[in-house]
């Protein structure tokens, strides 16, 4: 049965890097154009768009609040990393790892952050032992379910089975809706046939992967095909790509601390091109969720070889696409 | 990711010392979605018209603060901020000749929670600044 909807609508401000990264928008532009698009949630990556992570000044907490104030928005969600390999010839000890977490809790804690994305890479019993701080700072840590990761990988399983023991409200996961793949992003085999793959091969891997039935034989297929080496490439990303069937966000409801709304290309019609969020945003009302779910566009890098890239329109069809499947009037 | 961004096109310039012209300098950006930590930056290869700048005679220069390629190998406390355009100084008595030059620029990064080497290159023809 369908629940009241309390899912609210935001926006990781990853969505902009484009534009942050060739200082065409500032923080503060991401903030104001995201309130301006009703997506009223935000998302921040300190290590993307707050430099000097993770020595923020007061002065910088300050102009947060402010603005949060001024465009009447809501932090949501602080997305960590780990760096692991931060010390060349050796991996972070427990001890590094967890001070590391404790870090970026305490950051999430200052924006105002109720949850924080945990990169995949975090181990399980670094989400258990950091749990203690998570409550201390009543910051929900969500591990990231984020291609080619997928409910079935042990990897998940591990953390799944870390959180059922430790039994915490603070631990969670962060389904990333890029591993409800339908398609083959088009935005990623343009590109592919921009490098000098072939369209017909192109094409054969795309009809293949749409089949979600698995892609025994594809290399060898393509290769009779005449495949190159960008045929091969593009066939090789399909190994870390994932079609899971929406309704097993079911299975899982209880643990969803927040919604990554990846997405590669917005179409004119209000769709996205190879993720089917008409069935996902359904399955997402049945599970109850109340937290957010954020846009959080990527298509950027698959376009930015040739074209202009438009992240704010990109958002804003997503937002708008959003509203419609949650019923806003 | 942003490879088509990491050579800048402008302020590609000889470095003038007391002795003369000790070198030239271009700003570059990483290809990557975040800052990084310079000890994560593993590699940083320049090849100018087709000759490879030895990595020892490279330095790089964040916000002010200045790092030879060693150096930045243990610096754990400062990052290459997203999008910054840090600026690559290579040592080479008496710089480069006036005119156009062929840059290749690979940046080679140690991404944690990826099983690989992340490596992004750009290739551009630039023209030394007066």
């Amino acid at each position: 049965m369908t629940k009241a909807n309390e899912i609210k609508r935001g926006v990781s401000l990853y969505s902009y890097q484009e534009e942050f990264f060739l200082r065409k928008m500032t923080l503060e532009d991401c903030i104001a154009v995201s309130a301006r698009l009703g997506a009223l949630g935000v998302e921040s990556i300190a290590e993307q768009m707050m430099p000097g992570f993770p020595n923020l000044s007061d002065a910088f907490y300050d102009s947060w609040h402010g603005w949060m104030a001024l465009y009447g928005t809501t932090p949501t969600c602080h997305d960590m990393f780990l760096d692991t390999k931060m010390y060349k010839g050796r991996l972070m000890t427990d001890d590094e790892m967890l001070a590391s977490v404790v870090r970026d809790l305490k950051h999430a804690n200052r924006l105002g952050c109720t949850v924080m994305r945990c990169i995949v890479s975090t181990p399980p019993h670094i989400m258990a032992l950091a749990a203690p701080y998570a409550e201390q700072y009543n910051v929900r840590m969500g591990i990231e379910i984020h291609a080619p990761f997928n409910f079935d990988h042990d990897w998940i399983k591990a953390h799944l089975e870390t959180f059922a023991r430790v039994g915490s409200p603070y631990l969670g996961i962060i389904p990333d809706m890029g591993i409800f793949e339908k398609r083959f992003p088009r935005v990623r085999a343009d590109r592919y046939v921009r490098q000098g793959a072939h369209p017909h091969i192109v094409q054969h891997i795309c009809d293949v992967y749409a089949r979600h039935a698995g892609t025994e034989g594809l290399v060898e297929a393509i290769k009779a095909m005449g495949a190159n080496e960008r045929d091969l490439a593009m066939a090789g990303d399909i190994a870390h790509m994932t079609y899971v069937e929406p309704r097993r966000l079911l299975d899982f409801a209880p643990l969803i601390v927040h919604i990554h709304g990846k997405f590669y290309e917005m179409l004119e019609d209000g769709t996205e091109y190879s993720i089917p969020y008409d069935e996902i945003v359904p399955v997402l009302r049945e599970c109850g969720f109340n937290g957010y779910i954020s846009s959080e566009y990527e298509g950027n890098r698959h376009i930015q070889d040739v074209f202009e890239v438009d992240s704010v329109e990109q958002v804003r069809r997503h937002q708008a696409m959003l509203a419609r499947l949650l019923g806003e009037a | 990711m942003f490879d088509r961004y990491i050579i800048c096109e402008h302020d590609f310039r000889n470095v003038v010392g007391d002795q003369g012209v000790v070198g030239f300098q271009l700003r570059t950006r990483l290809p990557y979605y975040r800052g990084l930590g310079l000890s994560m930056v593993q590699d940083i290869t320049l090849v100018v018209d087709g000759q490879v700048i030895p990595r020892d005679s490279l330095s790089v220069t964040v916000h002010g603060n200045t790092y030879s390629m060693v150096a930045m190998e243990t610096a754990y406390s400062d990052r290459w901020e997203f999008g910054e355009e840090a600026v690559l100084t290579a040592r080479l008595p008496g710089g480069l000749a006036k005119g156009l030059h062929k840059v290749d620029l690979t940046h080679t990064l140690r991404i944690s929670y990826l099983p690989f080497l992340s490596i992004g290159s750009d290739t551009k023809v630039l023209a030394l600044a007066d």
